[in-house]
């Protein structure tokens, strides 16, 4: 199941300056393996020594926060969009 | 000529340029401004700052901008006012109102708006941008306008509507987005990655912008007269403005301006239909779980507080403590402060007032402290959260008799 993720300015060093990637994944966590296997580098920006989604990374599935839904193991349906967003941002 | 060293990450302290940068390319950690501060310790003095300009550019060895870059409409060296019949409503002894309702579009964020577009100037930034929940949208559009520069703000569509007027008088493009701040925040993000050349002073100009709310710790402590106070009340919407209080007071004692930056007590103001930085400081949590707001201060409706895990961290180090307030109590705080001290002002401040009153309640806030508590923004811009508390006692055909009539219905009442 092919999804689109988008890729922060800070990571298009690692993916040879793409914003958008497309790759195979039915969950955020398999999205993240899927960008490591692609792009070596990516996970370890995006997750902490505990398999977890760093403090000041942001992921939304269809414009909703993972943190509101069901984090790294959120689900994702075909065709959907994913974002990958620095948290420090605002106020 | 300032003396800033570069950025720094503050959770890998990887080191970067003093450029248009926020986000730690390794860890996404935020950046910070880095600074010589022995540089700054034999170039600033007391009199030094006293023979300055009366607005935030008085301090401008401790920003990270240029004086001479400076977008100057005055912001800051507002009022610290003594509010002695606020305090004898509260119980509490020795308390102080910052009145920054007073800054040229009415809120604090005047503070941080002009350094950032000093900042955006000397890089070269042509547009100014930003994601707000309003008082920063009236403040980039004056700004922008002063600077001639073009300006995109984006704000979430259900603001004030005074807040939107206030922005869209100074002619930009002013989008409003359907969904609530977290959304506009995360779509700016977004847009801040496709335009580089834009600068989104709480995006990509960030380490910079925030550094401009330190002048409220600055300036608290020279109008007490070069010390600091015992305790401080600080609304909370991303944070950041609390944390910068902090560092201020202890920057004022690292340069050598007071001896005492670091005895300050933070305590930290919140809606309760918003208050992920309580919710997390009352269970001793270490992550800030992201509500979704729902409350009449909009200017503080962050669910996702950028800053929030620092604001946490200071309140904890300082001994302070935390609020969350209802909105009546909101309500209730905006006349008491102006029935009490003659000052109007919006949600943010009532959400102060009404967490000062809650932690003097619970003897967090003791009677022997020199308290100041920091009023953010006008009530002009809320004026509809007031609702029909505000009206005319009565409305009168123009005669004698039916005004003696009224007075007559008045008597023993507490009119």
């Amino acid at each position: 199941m092919s999804v689109t993720v988008r890729i922060p300015t800070q990571l298009r060093p690692l993916t040879g300056g793409e914003g958008e990637i497309v790759l195979e994944a039915t969950t955020v966590r398999e999205i993240i393996s899927g960008l490591e296997s692609k792009h070596p580098g990516i996970g370890e920006r995006l997750l902490d020594d505990s398999g977890e989604l760093r403090r000041f990374v942001n992921v939304f599935v269809a414009d909703e926060d993972v943190r509101f839904l069901d984090g790294l193991n959120t689900p994702l349906t075909p065709g959907q969009s994913v974002s990958i967003v620095p948290a420090v941002a605002g106020g | 000529m300032t003396s800033v060293l570069g950025l720094a990450c503050r959770e890998c302290g990887r080191s970067y340029p003093a450029e248009a940068l926020h986000v730690c390319d390794f860890c996404f950690g935020p950046l910070e401004v880095v600074y010589d501060y022995e540089a700054i310790k034999s170039k600033i003095s007391r009199e030094s700052i006293e023979n300055g300009p009366l607005s935030i550019w008085r301090y401008h060895e401790l920003l990270p901008a240029h004086e001479t870059s400076s977008v100057d409409l005055g912001a800051g060296f507002t009022p610290l006012v003594r509010a002695d019949r606020l305090a004898a409503e509260l119980g509490l002894g020795e308390l102080w109102l910052k009145d920054d309702t007073r800054n040229p579009t009415g809120s604090f964020k005047d503070r941080v708006v002009s350094v950032a577009l000093a900042k955006a100037r000397e890089l070269g930034f042509k547009v100014a941008s930003c994601a707000s929940t309003g008082n920063l949208a009236n403040s980039v559009a004056a700004h922008a306008a002063r600077a001639g520069m073009s300006a995109y703000v984006f704000i979430p569509s259900d603001l004030e509507h005074v807040k939107i007027a206030m922005t869209a008088v100074f002619d930009l493009k002013l989008v409003a987005v359907e969904g609530n701040y977290d959304d506009v925040n995360r779509l700016c993000s977004e847009i801040a990655s496709e335009h580089p050349d834009w600068a989104f002073v709480n995006v990509n100009v960030r380490p910079y912008y925030s550094e401009g709310s330190k002048t409220l710790a600055f300036e608290v402590a020279e109008q007490l007269g070069w010390k600091a106070p015992d305790h401080v009340v600080v609304p909370i919407g991303s944070g950041s403005q609390l944390t910068k209080i902090h560092k201020g007071f202890q920057e004022l004692e690292k340069v050598g301006l007071i001896e005492d930056g670091h005895h300050v007590r933070i305590s930290g103001a919140q809606a309760e239909g918003c208050s992920p930085v309580t919710t997390a400081f009352r269970n001793g949590a270490d992550q800030i779980r992201p509500v979704r707001p729902h409350t009449i201060a909009k200017s503080l409706a962050i669910g996702n507080p950028a800053d929030g895990w620092y604001a946490l961290q200071v309140v904890r180090s300082t001994n302070g403590g935390m609020g969350s307030v209802t909105d009546p109590e909101i309500v209730e705080a905006i006349q008491l402060l102006a029935r009490t001290e003659g000052i109007f002002a919006e949600t943010a401040g009532g959400v102060t007032v009404a967490t000062l009153a809650a932690l003097a309640r619970e003897g967090v806030i003791t009677k022997d402290e020199c308290v100041v508590a920091y009023i953010t923004g006008n009530g002009l811009k809320t004026v509809e959260a007031l609702g029909d508390t505000v009206a005319p006692s009565t409305v009168i055909p123009p005669t004698l008799a039916a005004f003696a009539e009224f007075e007559r219905t008045q008597e023993g009442a507490t009119s």
